[in-house]
């Protein structure tokens, strides 16, 4: 028997009332797999994130996590959140965050195990951050807390990473080294990569597939077949062009066709 | 010796002559203090993780109403500050998840729990210290039954805040992924809330409405100027709380001022301590890898 696929969405539906966000929804993912969840903004990107997270119920459809229904809390599915500031103020060093994502969820005085100094340690090494784990993170840059959070993300040694735009406000170089990190775990450890991003190009060389979304409609798929100009022209309903520049792909007109979308719908509402 | 202040005497001030027969009679009050300190300190620090010094003044004035109206009433005013800082903290616990919502809703229901407060106290013709007491706290009001009031509830706000203390945290610090990995994070809220109302109802007995933020407010935030480390801030927390509670408590006893200008005095005296350490000394440095 082949191993189940790392996440399994069948016939999935999402809809708040009598909006749905997508629906009919079939996507596997496998071990290993880096996945790029693109589309404008309100298609359903984080939302998808949620379901997977056992924070949304679907509307319709089964969601599955290695070959069981999604469960919140699950240790097989790590979470990297749209990226927040951390107050100057916050009672925690790097290494604390990092501690949260192995034991925060749990009750009562936690006793000090080696097993989990060790882990901790470990977690820190792999993403590269033991030079500054022990300063307090409202000190840290953006990149650096970043790296913690995937280090945070990664402590129960997950087969899935979720990470909802852990690019956002990062500059070139950190987005560079947070790619890289995410990308060594997803080929060292098999570990399946959710990204969802509304620029591709940062991650272009070490996505494996794209699942676009646009007002209800998607495409799942190679980058290569889903950037096309047919196929996005196609998802938005309108003129868009695909053009690639070497590595680089730059998608025109997809903002304007978005806004379109979003208009027709208020039109709908509205009669 | 004469001040400039209208003929105020330092020596009607300060007289520490009969401090040694003092000491005794203000047994309770000085178990009380060092008791609020402890307790104070340590939901302090989640005062501030939590972004709620606003809603602990709202809290306090809330409070304050029903411990007033109680002392019309003729009924406890321990139980009277209760019931006022529970009904507080279920309101803003219902009502207010979002930081603008909480603040706008303690925004309108402060002054008029303060008016009501005073308008109780104007109708009460006890004892004038009693009302006083209230705003801005007494120092032998603390009998035998309300010393025991405080220490069990003390010791039941820590046992429970011992328990849920790391989600709570988590819950605080990164609301998103503590959701996420299971933490049930809208009843964390709530519950914090109900503790944060049983702390302060039994504080206002001691520090008064006015001046709570000296005891929930100033030693947490001194101690995060000076340390990050999650035990050393609620270990500081509750030695600076302490500090300023027995502190003032003891300078009070030989003066005619009540006790809280002293004990507002020293916590803020440490606050500018932990800034001026924070401002003078070095960034932390990153370490070099070998």
């Amino acid at each position: 028997m082949s191993e189940p696929a790392v996440v399994e969405l069948v016939q999935a539906e999402l809809a708040y009332g009598e909006r749905s966000l997508w629906s009919g929804l079939d996507l596997a993912v496998e071990a290993g797999q880096f996945v790029a969840v693109l589309g404008p903004n309100g298609s359903g990107k984080t939302s998808l994130l949620k379901v997977l997270l056992g924070l949304t119920d679907l509307t319709s459809g089964t969601a599955q996590v290695m070959g069981r229904p999604v469960r919140r809390g699950s240790p097989r599915v790590g979470y990297v959140p749209q990226r927040h500031g951390f107050d100057v103020d916050v009672p925690l060093r790097g290494r604390d965050l990092v501690q949260l994502g192995i034991d925060g969820h749990r009750w009562g005085v936690r006793l000090p195990r080696r097993r989990h100094r060790d882990t901790i340690d470990e977690l820190i090494e792999e993403v590269g951050a033991s030079s500054y784990a022990h300063v307090p993170l409202g000190q840290l840059s953006g990149g650096e807390q970043q790296r913690l959070r995937i280090a945070q993300a990664l402590a129960t040694d997950p087969d899935i990473l979720l990470c909802d735009e852990p690019l956002l406000s990062l500059d070139l170089l950190h987005q560079r080294t947070v790619v890289d990190l995410l990308h060594r775990r997803c080929r060292d450890h098999g570990t399946a990569v959710l990204f969802v991003t509304h620029e591709i190009n940062p991650i272009v060389s070490v996505t494996d597939s794209v699942l676009y979304i646009v007002a209800g409609g998607f495409r799942h798929g190679p980058p290569e077949t889903v950037m096309t100009t047919e196929v996005l022209s196609e998802l938005y309903g309108s003129d868009v062009e695909v053009m690639r520049r070497g590595e680089r792909i730059v998608v025109l007109g997809a903002d304007e066709a978005a806004h379109h979308h979003e208009h027709d719908r208020h039109e709908t509402v509205r009669a | 010796m004469t001040s400039a202040l209208s003929g105020v005497s330092w020596n009607d001030v300060f007289n520490f002559a009969d401090y040694a027969q003092l000491l005794p009679l203000v047994r309770n009050t000085l178990i009380a203090g060092a008791v609020l300190g402890v307790v104070g300190g340590v939901v302090g620090v989640l005062v501030i993780t939590r972004d709620l010094p606003f809603a602990v003044h709202g809290i306090s004035e809330i409070s304050f109403a029903g411990a007033s109206g109680a002392l019309l009433f003729g009924a406890s005013v321990v139980a009277g500050s209760f019931a006022g800082s529970l009904v507080a903290a279920l309101l803003l616990g219902v009502l207010g998840f979002r930081a603008r919502d909480r603040n706008a809703v303690i925004g309108v229901i402060m002054p008029f729990s303060l008016g009501l407060g005073i308008l109780f106290l104007s109708l009460y013709d006890g004892r004038a210290a009693n009302k006083f007491g209230l705003l801005t706290g007494q120092i032998v009001a603390i009998d035998d039954t309300s010393l025991v009031t405080l220490v069990v509830t003390a010791v039941g706000v820590l046992g429970v805040l011992a328990v849920i203390w790391r989600p709570l945290m988590f819950a605080s610090v990164d609301p998103d992924v503590a959701s996420a990995r299971g933490v049930p994070v809208r009843v964390l809220g709530p519950l914090f809330m109900l503790l944060l109302g049983c702390t302060v109802a039994v504080s206002i007995q001691v520090v008064g409405a006015l001046l709570i933020l000296a005891l929930l407010c100033t030693p947490a935030a001194a101690a995060l100027k000076v340390t990050a480390s999650p035990l050393w801030v609620v270990l500081l927390s509750v030695a600076f709380a302490c500090t300023s509670m027995v502190g003032g408590i003891l300078v009070a006893l030989g003066t005619s001022i009540p006790i809280s200008p002293y004990v507002t005095t020293i916590s803020f005296l440490i606050y500018l301590a932990c800034r001026a350490v924070a401002a003078l000394r070095p960034a932390p440095a990153r370490l070099v890898a070998a």
